[in-house]
């Protein structure tokens, strides 16, 4: 299993475990709900660890391949573990126009992300693209966790998350 | 009386057709005669509709897919138009754009369906540019290779795999042009719950997926002037290989077989008809010592290695139930290891023994550390009729114009019970022949059983032996199979011997075979295998001399303990996929590692909750820190769940006391050892 690297806000894997299976007992095990099962483990590790799709694929009597296949199919799920913050830049058309490219590079470059890594080293932010939010009339627009942004420059990106950070450290 | 089939027509180009149970307009027109293209349409699966070849023009509907179009009374219909021509150009073109064009070095050269549908509908550029990515080639299973450079995505594999054989080892992964056919969490066939039947192989149009060759080993033996390289010929291939050289499907070439084998250089040609007597006596004596002594009952055949495999994977708890013979192949294997070394004069690490098989699944088989004696393998090559094809094109003859030449003896002898072996429903028959003789200890009257005879999924029939009834159950097709296995378990069933074949029709419809092209191909193949029991003299394997003589000289009776250590095996509970364990509870500090199964037998039983107390319990009593607990898919023990390793010690049928009285007998005993370290 990937380490976790946040050791302080760690949610142990017995109760993450345990937490798996009470969806899986949730859902009785219907092989016919995999994608809201998937949903819901996901929400647990912020990502689907293999060899927890693996136990999800037996427990619901599925190939494993299959749950590999939705699991990769849908850009909702994801295979690697994300940071504790997901922020996603929308390079829609609109968002494309109004500059969503700038944004995201000041983004990656104020995270320091290098090359194709999506993710920062301490496993605080996660920036990924998306192809559309249906907010086309804020563009450029994005979403860091359930928070909606628009009209934004790479500045107030860059801003936005530097907050986001120190308000949820605040909370905890 | 059988019910009127209510007959309604619809005319094809102008011509009047006449259909009634067709389930898609493509069928109508096959019926027709008209050789509609398509990738992704194969009769026993499910539509997919994916490939966008099988257009026709219907009137009012406009350009449609036929194999998704249901055929309605006097529909008019066109299979061909310029513009229909032009957007099944345009799909094979894009297909061709995406597909590695590779062909001259590819398997599949001169076979491949892309191939010919590309010269059919005279395609003769691409005009697009290709996307080829030169991902990773996948030969980690000892059947079967991938290339998934070559795969046009028809999905034709993935259906096969999980609806026909209920399998699902491979599936679409990722997404639009990400997409590609992959086993779970990219990890290689090899390490996956993949059977080895090879049917993905059978139905691939493409080279992306084909069993994989031993001819290289093979060749190298045949050249070594230390080896003696024997062959043993596996009945259905006889009725196929001739397919390759222009003769008609069923063409029976064994004598053509043995001659070629010898041109290639074996010394030695024998039939593997001959260990499948074998097989009919072991078998029947096993079958009757089980009726009579109350054994385990249905007894499953184990003849076919992909059926074996599935079984060790999803069903240990019928692995009583199934025939401890070993596959003709293997019994062929060790027999030969074991006697002729001595009767050709020369040493056992000389004997080199090839099998040509109608299937990819041997090849697995062959591999089994159970059927290897001092690191040497029983059978030590396996060649699928399309590589003995591959070989004897290589070595520049025509296998349709050799004259027949007999096999060797003793091993080339056998009687037609071990030659319909080849075809779903022949070792059933078989078995049943001999059980009949055995019975009235006479000759038979009956030699024919025509009620276990035919293409059916899955057949039934009750068959009277000395006023008793005799229950068989005969499947082909791993999920019908699955469905069979289940109602046993459920105690639904009262079968006495269940016949299963993991591939179409049984061998004759293996994944080595010639891929077959027309639909009644595998029908005519079966066909000819009953032609030759019908034949030959001897019908049941006691009559052949040469069993006699094996039995007289070597095995002495049937179960006796020589023929247990030379023709019988055992099973295992196998795990499906190689995953890692999954962590639970695992402090850094930990010093024993507890692992319990959470696999479905192990689940079943109780494991998660099994599980649960454990981890309460190690926290109730202090160790906390000293303990990591585990999860796991599988221990190979499922009979004996749930299962609960202790650092290495394995507890079967666990219970939380047993496990924590073991995790308090480690605990000190380690600490110990430490201090004495220090």
């Amino acid at each position: 299993m990937a380490p976790c690297l946040c050791e302080a806000t760690r949610t142990s894997d017995k109760v993450r475990f345990q937490q798996v299976c009470e969806i899986l007992e949730r859902f009785e095990r219907n092989p016919n709900l995999l994608v809201p099962i998937l949903q819901q483990v996901q929400q647990v590790y912020r990502y689907l660890p293999p060899e927890i799709l693996e136990f999800v694929a037996t427990s619901l009597n599925l190939p494993a391949a299959h749950v590999y296949g939705v699991a990769t199919f849908y850009a909702h799920f994801t295979l690697e573990p994300k940071g504790k913050h997901l922020i996603k830049v929308c390079d829609g058309t609109a968002c494309h126009v109004k500059g969503s490219t700038q944004i995201l590079e000041a983004l990656r470059q104020h995270l320091q992300l290098k090359d194709s890594a999506n993710t920062t080293e301490d496993m605080q932010f996660t920036v990924e693209t998306v192809s559309c939010l249906g907010a086309c009339g804020l563009a450029p627009v994005v979403v860091i966790d359930d928070d909606v942004h628009g009209n934004l420059s790479p500045a107030q990106a860059v801003q936005l998350v530097d907050q986001t950070a120190c308000e949820k450290e605040e909370e905890q | 009386m059988t019910p009127q089939v209510h007959q309604n027509k619809l005319l094809i180009d102008g011509r009047e057709v006449t259909f009634s149970r067709e389930r898609n307009l493509l069928e109508v027109c096959r019926k027709a005669d008209i050789d509609i293209p398509t990738f992704c349409y194969h009769s026993h699966l499910s539509i997919y509709g994916a490939c966008r070849l099988c257009l026709v023009e219907v009137e009012g509907l406009g350009i449609v897919t036929s194999c998704t179009t249901v055929p309605k009374p006097d529909m008019r219909v066109r299979t061909t138009s310029p513009e229909i021509r032009e957007m099944r150009r345009v799909a094979v073109e894009l297909l061709l754009a995406s597909h590695d064009r590779d062909c001259p070095t590819c398997p599949k050269n001169a076979t491949c369906k892309l191939q010919s549908i590309a010269r059919r509908l005279g395609v003769r550029e691409v005009r697009f540019k290709t996307t080829v990515q030169g991902m990773p080639l996948d030969k980690s299973s000892p059947a079967i290779e991938r290339n998934p450079n070559r795969c046009i995505l028809c999905g034709d594999c993935v259906r096969v795999c999980r609806e026909i054989q209920s399998v699902g080892a491979i599936d679409f992964a990722f997404r639009g042009s990400k997409t590609v056919v992959a086993p779970a969490l990219g990890r290689p066939l090899g390490a996956s719950e993949c059977v080895h039947c090879g049917q993905c192989a059978a139905v691939c149009p493409t080279g992306a997926i084909v069993p994989k060759s031993e001819i290289e080993e093979v060749w190298q033996a045949l050249a070594d002037p230390e080896k003696k390289v024997i062959a043993q010929i596996a009945p259905a291939v006889r009725v196929a290989i001739g397919e390759a050289f222009g003769l008609p499907s069923g063409t029976v070439a064994t004598g053509q077989i043995a001659a070629a084998l010898r041109r290639l250089g074996f010394v030695q040609v024998y039939d593997t008809s001959f260990a499948a007597d074998l097989t009919v006596i072991e078998e029947g004596t096993e079958f009757l010592n089980r009726k009579q002594r109350g054994g385990n009952l249905p007894m499953f055949t184990s003849c076919c290695p992909a059926w074996v495999k599935f079984a060790e994977q999803y069903y240990p708890s019928l692995l009583g139930n199934l025939s401890s013979c070993r596959s003709p192949q293997q019994m062929f294997g060790s027999l030969a290891k074991a006697t002729l070394p001595a009767a050709l004069g020369i040493k056992p690490e000389q004997l080199v023994c090839v099998s040509i098989m109608p299937c990819t699944a041997k090849k697995f088989e062959a591999r089994r550390p159970e059927f290897e004696r001092d690191g040497i393998r029983d059978v030590d090559y396996v060649l699928t009729t399309q590589e003995l094809i591959a070989m004897i094109e290589a070595q520049g003859f025509d296998l349709a114009s050799l004259r027949p030449e007999p096999m060797d003896l003793p091993f080339g002898q056998k009687s037609g019970a071990g030659i319909i072996f080849g075809t779903s429903g022949g070792v059933a028959e078989a078995v049943l022949r001999y059980v009949l003789s055995k019975t009235y200890a006479t000759d038979l009257a009956r030699i024919e059983f025509q009620e276990v005879r035919g293409s059916e999924g899955t057949r039934e029939a009750t068959v009277e032996i000395g006023g008793a009834p005799i229950r068989i159950a005969v499947v082909h097709g791993l999920a019908q199979a699955r469905r069979l296995a289940e109602k046993v378990i459920a105690g639904e069933t009262s079968y006495d011997l269940v016949e299963v074949m993991a591939c179409p029709m049984g061998c004759v419809g293996g994944a080595g075979q010639p891929v077959a092209t027309r639909r009644n191909t595998l029908a005519k193949r079966a066909a000819a295998l009953y032609d030759i029991d019908r034949c030959v003299e001897i019908h049941t394997p006691q009559q052949n001399p040469a069993i006699v003589e094996c039995y007289r000289d070597v095995l002495k009776a049937p179960a006796s303990p020589k023929a247990h250590e030379l023709l019988h095996t055992h099973y295992v509970s196998r795990r499906r996929v190689i995953a890692e364990p999954l962590e639970i509870a695992c402090p850094k500090e930990a010093r024993i590692e507890v692992t319990v199964c959470v696999g479905t037998n192990c689940f079943l039983r109780g494991s998660r909750q099994l599980l649960d107390e454990i981890v309460r319990a190690v926290q109730a009593r202090g160790w906390a820190e000293k303990v990591a607990v585990k999860g796991t898919f599988c221990f190979e023990n499922c009979r004996k769940g749930p299962n609960v390793a202790v650092g290495k010690k394995l507890i079967s049928e666990a219970t939380a006391d047993v496990v924590l009285q073991e995790i308090e007998n480690q605990l000190p005993q380690k600490e110990n050892r430490e201090l004495a370290v220090r």
